[in-house]
C-alpha cells in the first residue's frame, strides 16, 4: 500500500488541473528548446545572411528570417534564454531576500517587525518602473543593471506573504515545544516555519517569473533592455513591431513564444495554488 | 480609524520624499552630464552653464533649492534643460492632461467590462460561459500590451483604416490605445470579481437570505457584490501605477504626446529637470491614488474599520 502524504495529494490535485499540466509540458519543451538549440546549432542563432534579408516562413525557415537574414527560430531560442534567465534570476532574488526578510520580521515581531515592514511599505509605494527606466538610460543598458533594477523590488510581495504566514505559525504548539527544548531562532525558522509556508512561497515564485519577464520585455521593447547583437523576446518584439507591416512574421513568432510561455507560467501558478495553497489569497 | 488614516498619510509623505531624494541622487551619480554634447565645449562656457544651472554647488544645497521650489505654491520645477525657454511645469501640464484622459478611459472601461464579466462568470460558474471568460481573462493577463498594441494598430489602423494610425487628434485616436491597455485590466478585474463573488455567495448570511426567498438578483447585487468589490477598490491604487507604466509603452507605440513619452525623451536627452518633474508628478499621483484607495477600503469594510 502506498502512503498518501501531503505531497502526493497535492500532486493529484495539480494533475487534475488540465491547463496547468499542459502548461507544465509546454514549459519543459520550451526549456529544452531554448537550452539545446543555440548549443547544437550556434550558427543558426547568430549568422547573418544580409543577401537573404527577411523571408517569410517556409520549410527551411519555420518562423521566417529577420531583417539581417537570421533564422527566427534560432533568434527566438537565444532570445528565450535571456528572457527566461532574467525571469528566473529575479525570482531567485525575490526568494532569497523576500523569504529572509519576511521570516525575520514575522518571527522577531515587535519593533524589528515594525521597522522592517515600514521599509517594505515605503518601497512598495515607489513607482519603481520609472526608476528602472532612469537607471537603464543613465547608467547603461547592461544585463547587470537589468538584474539590479528588476531584482531590487521583486521581493517585496514575497516578504509580505512570508511574514503573514510566519505570524500564524509562530504561536503554534510545535514551535513553542521546539523553543522550550532550547532550539535557536534560526533553527526554528529553518526547520519548522519555512517548511510550513513552502506552499505560498512556491505559488508566488511561479507567479513572479512571468511578471518579471513582462517587465524585461517592456524595457527591451522600449530599447532600454537587452542591446543588439544580443536578443530577448522583448527586443525581438520591438524589432518586429517596427517592421510588422512589411514583415508580420517578425512580430508573430516572438509574440507567440512570449505569450505562450507567460500563459503556461500563469496556468502552472494557478494549478499550484489550487494544489498547495487552496485557501491562499489571489494576487 | 483615525490612527490608520494618520499612519497612511505619514507613510505617503515619506514615500514621496524618498522619490524626490532618490531621483535626485540618481541624476547626480549618473555618469555623464546634460552638457556632454557631441560638440566639444569651451571650459569657460561649460563652467558658465554649470553656474547658471547651479551644478557647481554641493549636492545637498542643490537638493534643498530644488525641494524649496517643489514645496512652494505654485510649485516651481525649474526650467527645462534642453528647451530652456520653457519651465518644466509648462511642458508637463498639457502632456499630463493627455495621459490622464487616456488613463481615465482605460480605468472606466476596465471596471465596467471587468465587473460585468466577473459577475456573469460567477453566476454561470463552471458552465461554458464561465470557462470562456476565464480563459479570455488568463489570456489578458498573459499578453502584454506592447503585443496587443502593434497588432491592433496593424489590423484596425493600417489594414482596415478605421482609426488614425499614430496621430493624436480627437476621441477616435484614443480607441486603439485604450483597447490595448484595458485588456489586461479587464482580465484582472474579471478574475477578482468572479473569485470574490463566488466566495461571498457561499457565505451563511447569503444562504440564509436565499432560503428566505430573496430574489437571486437582489442577493447578488445588493448583498454579495459589494463585499466582492472590496478587493477591487484596494487594487485600484496599485493598479494606477501599472496603468502609468503601461501608458509609457503604449504612448510609444501610438505616438501619443503624453507624460510617458516626455519621460523617456527627457531621459535620453538628459534633460534632468524634465525627468525629475515627470517622475515627481507621476509619483505624487500614484501615491495619492494608493492613499485614497486604502482609506476607502478601511472606510467601506466594517472588518477593517474594527481592526483599525
Amino acid at each position: 500500500m502506498t502512503r498518501l502524504g501531503i505531497q502526493s495529494t497535492s500532486w493529484q490535485r495539480f494533475r487534475s488541473h488540465r491547463g496547468a499540466m499542459i502548461g507544465l509540458v509546454f514549459l519543459c519543451l520550451m526549456g529544452i528548446f531554448v537550452l539545446l538549440l543555440p548549443a547544437l546549432w550556434p550558427e543558426a542563432t547568430s549568422t547573418q545572411h544580409l543577401a537573404l534579408g527577411p523571408v517569410s516562413p517556409s520549410w527551411e525557415h519555420w518562423a521566417g528570417t529577420d531583417y539581417e537574414g537570421r533564422d527566427l527560430v534560432g533568434r527566438i531560442a537565444s532570445g528565450g534564454r535571456v528572457s527566461l534567465l532574467v525571469g528566473l534570476v529575479a525570482t531567485l532574488v525575490a526568494l532569497l531576500i523576500g523569504v529572509t526578510w519576511g521570516a525575520t520580521a514575522g518571527y522577531m515581531g515587535g519593533r524589528v517587525d515594525a521597522v522592517m515592514m515600514r521599509i517594505v511599505d515605503v518601497l512598495y509605494g515607489l513607482p519603481y518602473m520609472f526608476f528602472v527606466i532612469i537607471l537603464m538610460v543613465w547608467f547603461g543598458q547592461s544585463m547587470t543593471n537589468i538584474f539590479i533594477g528588476l531584482g531590487a523590488v521583486s521581493w517585496l510581495t514575497m516578504a509580505r506573504i512570508v511574514r503573514a504566514n510566519v505570524l500564524t505559525y509562530r504561536e503554534r504548539d510545535f514551535v513553542l515545544a521546539s523553543r522550550l527544548a532550547g532550539k535557536g531562532t534560526l533553527f526554528i525558522i529553518a526547520k519548522h516555519i519555512i517548511p510550513n509556508v513552502m506552499g505560498p512561497i512556491i505559488v508566488y515564485s511561479t507567479l513572479t517569473v512571468p511578471r518579471v519577464m513582462i517587465e524585461e520585455a517592456f524595457l527591451s521593447f522600449l530599447g532600454l533592455g537587452i542591446q543588439p547583437p544580443h536578443a530577448s523576446w522583448g527586443s525581438l518584439l520591438s524589432e518586429g513591431a517596427s517592421l510588422f507591416r512589411e514583415y508580420p512574421w517578425m512580430l508573430v513568432g516572438p509574440a507567440l513564444a512570449l505569450c505562450l510561455t507567460l500563459l503556461s507560467l500563469n496556468f502552472v501558478g494557478d494549478g499550484l495554488r489550487d494544489a498547495l495553497d487552496p485557501r491562499g489569497e489571489r494576487h | 480609524m483615525m490612527k490608520r488614516a494618520l499612519y497612511r498619510l505619514l507613510q505617503s509623505i515619506v514615500t514621496f520624499l524618498v522619490v524626490v531624494i532618490l531621483s535626485f541622487l540618481m541624476q547626480k551619480s549618473a555618469p555623464g552630464g546634460p552638457f556632454d554634447t557631441a560638440r566639444e565645449m569651451e571650459p569657460e562656457a561649460r563652467a558658465a552653464l554649470e553656474r547658471e544651472w547651479q551644478l557647481d554647488q554641493p549636492t545637498s544645497s542643490q537638493l534643498l533649492t530644488y525641494m524649496d521650489g517643489l514645496f512652494s505654491f505654485p510649485p516651481d520645477l525649474k526650467h527645462s534643460m534642453s528647451r530652456p525657454d520653457y519651465t518644466v511645469v509648462e511642458l508637463i501640464t498639457p502632456r499630463l492632461a493627455v495621459s490622464l484622459s487616456l488613463g481615465f478611459v482605460v480605468l472606466m472601461a476596465s471596471l465596467f467590462f471587468g465587473i460585468s464579466m466577473g459577475v456573469w462568470a460567477a453566476i454561470h460558474r463552471n458552465k461554458a460561459g464561465d470557462h470562456i471568460i476565464m480563459v479570455v481573462a488568463l489570456l489578458g493577463v498573459s499578453i502584454p500590451n506592447f503585443v496587443i498594441g502593434p497588432l491592433l494598430k496593424w489590423v484596425f489602423a493600417l489594414e482596415l483604416d478605421l482609426f488614425p494610425e499614430s496621430r493624436w487628434a480627437g476621441p477616435s485616436s484614443m480607441v486603439l490605445p485604450a483597447c490595448s491597455m484595458s485588456f489586461l485590466y479587464i482580465a484582472i478585474v474579471a478574475r477578482m470579481v468572479r473569485g470574490g463573488l463566488i466566495e461571498s455567495l457561499d457565505r451563511d448570511h447569503i444562504r440564509a437570505a436565499r432560503a428566505r426567498g430573496f430574489s437571486e438578483g437582489r442577493l447578488i447585487f445588493v448583498h454579495a457584490l459589494p463585499e466582492a468589490l472590496l478587493p477591487v477598490v484596494s487594487w485600484l491604487g496599485p493598479a494606477m501605477a501599472g496603468l502609468a507604466v503601461g501608458s509609457v509603452v503604449i504612448e510609444r507605440v501610438f505616438n501619443i504626446p503624453g507624460l510617458g513619452n516626455t519621460l523617456i525623451d527627457g531621459a535620453f536627452n538628459r534633460d534632468y529637470t524634465v525627468v525629475m518633474g515627470a517622475v515627481i508628478v507621476y509619483s505624487a499621483l500614484l501615491i495619492f491614488a494608493n492613499l485614497i484607495s486604502d482609506l476607502l477600503v478601511t472606510f467601506l469594510d466594517p472588518r477593517a474599520r474594527a481592526k483599525a
